[in-house]
């Protein structure tokens, strides 16, 4: 039991960094229909950016932590959406009008040359981070195991809901988000409306890559070190999570951000580490042959 | 009156457009002046939808000239031309059909004067009572008849200077057609709103209308005013006999 306990506040966090950063994946196909390969880069770039931050504000003298963080969090949320527009502007826009394919090349493209140009310009070796978080509580302690929630998963998570639910408001409620939502139910009518369609969907990457900052930042705190290859591997779970909630929906990727976590923490926990991938990976199939639309995804009602 | 005034609100001049290779529309030319209802008859496939979507630059014109009040729109993105105060119930009604009412009718009024919402709001729901029955309900859950008058009131909701239709009597029951053509009639009447609207439904069409205009395989053959158009012989065997 207790064992289970720490093993479901451990997947509840790398839970929360996958659910943000299948966001970004889930909001792109939604307006677009693309799968953005290149989004697991940006989240690789916002933990770079932030590392980079970390070590400027200390250089400075600044140790004042909670202070350090929010500008540390504010300066990779600008940089990395800068990334991201751009990413959108250079790579996926000139071919909107193209084949569905282009632009998916260009994604992949997009994708190793990112990783190539960190590790040119960062070098190829992990980049350690001295921990900046630390302590915790400890839940409960029983035949000499304890239950323990560290701080900076108390933060992840936090952090975590705080976004979603600023976010979902802001889709659900907001000017912009009904305007997003329109572009991706209807572009052509949302650019009669008024609706400037390009800025729209610029707009669904810096929020999507914003996310993913937040993401590489709490993976930075959480794991203490990143290489230019993390956006690798965290991109396919994050895709991964994305699918299995129901491509284009939000609660969907969230939840599927959770679970990818939770089986992942899970299959760690109780049977070999080695196939914990292989866990993941296997949910999805399955997920995928009974629900093809996955867990939240919206099978079309429309009258014609 | 000024020079200003008397230019008509819409210019077409020898506009082509196509589709991929097939030519869509053939040198088109017509105007709308301001407070008028103009409508444009003709057979399916004739290019009506095409007309209306090409003044939105949705295709493109290939060549020549779309001028709305006095400005040139022809190269102009389809949002800068919405804010010009053109607004349009398009082919197929194109509702959001995953907002609801209420939220395609925020969309409509994105463009317009947060001030006015509650009042035009109050208007839509006045002309269309069953849309306030409905707001909450999902666009794409309504019935067809439904979907039309939203897309109308969408389009009402930017109190736009300028409101394209492009079959409101599409697939409805007579009953409905004659309230939706009675709405657009008493808002042309009361607020001289500018109408351009196209139609298979002619002869409804053409009563409602100040002018005409036939369009066949893309191109204006024939043009005057409502009961003129009414009257001729080769109106009434092409759009009327057996049509109506």
């Amino acid at each position: 039991m207790e064992y289970f306990l720490q093993q479901l506040i451990n997947g509840l966090t790398l839970g929360s960094i996958y659910g943000l950063i299948a966001i970004g994946y889930t909001m792109v196909y939604g307006i677009i229909g693309m799968i953005n390969f290149a989004h697991g880069d940006i989240f690789m770039i916002g933990a770079f950016i932030s590392l980079i931050a970390f070590l400027i504000l200390m250089s400075l003298g600044l140790t004042f932590i909670p202070l350090a963080l929010l500008i540390v969090l504010i300066v990779a949320m600008i940089v990395t959406s800068a990334y991201g527009w751009t990413v959108e502007r250079l790579a996926y826009r000139p071919l909107r009008e193209s084949f569905r394919l282009a632009p998916l090349i260009t994604a992949i493209g997009m994708s190793i040359f990112l990783q190539n140009y960190v590790q040119i310009a960062q070098g190829a070796r992990v980049k350690p981070l001295q921990p900046v978080i630390t302590g915790g509580y400890t839940i409960m302690e029983k035949n000499g195991f304890t239950v323990q929630i560290s701080n900076i998963q108390i933060l992840i998570m936090v952090l975590t809901v705080a976004l979603m639910a600023i976010f979902s408001w802001v889709i659900a409620k907001t000017p912009l988000g009904r305007a997003q939502r329109a572009c991706e139910q209807d572009r052509v009518m949302a650019s009669l409306l008024g609706v400037n369609v390009d800025r729209t969907i610029s707009l669904t990457f810096v929020i999507g890559a914003a996310l993913a900052a937040v993401a590489g930042l709490m993976f930075l705190l959480y794991y203490g070190v990143i290489d230019f290859y993390i956006g690798f591997i965290a991109g396919i779970k994050a895709f991964t999570a994305a699918v299995l909630g129901g491509i284009g929906s939000l609660p969907g990727a969230m939840l599927g951000g959770l679970i990818i976590g939770l089986i992942e923490t899970f299959w760690s926990a109780y049977f070999t580490i080695e196939y914990k991938d292989v866990a993941a990976f296997s949910m999805l199939a399955i997920v995928l042959i009974f629900l093809p639309s996955g867990l939240l995804g919206k099978p079309e009602v429309e009258k014609v | 009156m000024s020079a200003q005034a008397e230019r008509p609100l819409l210019e077409i001049c020898g506009v082509s457009a196509f589709y991929g290779k097939i030519q869509a529309l053939r040198d088109v030319d017509m105007t709308v002046n301001r407070g008028e209802i103009v409508t444009m008859i003709g057979a399916n496939g004739a290019g009506k939808s095409t007309l209306m979507m090409t003044i939105f630059g949705r295709p493109r014109a290939r060549s020549g000239r779309i001028i709305f009040d006095g400005t040139d729109i022809t190269g102009m993105p389809a949002h800068e031309i919405a804010r010009m105060g053109l607004a349009q119930s398009p082919e197929g009604r194109r509702i959001f059909p995953r907002m609801t009412v209420m939220e395609n009718l925020q969309m409509g009024a994105a463009l317009a004067d947060p001030e006015y919402f509650e009042a035009d709001l109050r208007r839509v729901f006045e002309l269309f009572p069953v849309l306030e029955k409905r707001q909450n309900q999902r666009g794409g859950t309504l019935s067809g008849g439904e979907q039309q008058m939203l897309a109308i009131a969408r389009a009402l909701m930017a109190r736009p200077r300028f409101l394209l239709l492009d079959e409101p009597s599409l697939g409805l029951a007579p009953l409905l057609v004659k309230q939706i053509f009675d709405v657009i009639r008493e808002l042309n009447e009361k607020e001289g709103l500018t109408v351009f609207l196209v139609e298979q439904n002619a002869f409804h069409a053409l009563k409602l209308a100040h002018r005409g205009y036939v369009l066949v395989n893309g191109r204006v053959t024939m043009s005057g005013s409502g009961e003129e158009l009414l009257a001729k012989e080769e109106v009434r065997a092409a759009y009327l006999e057996g049509g109506v």
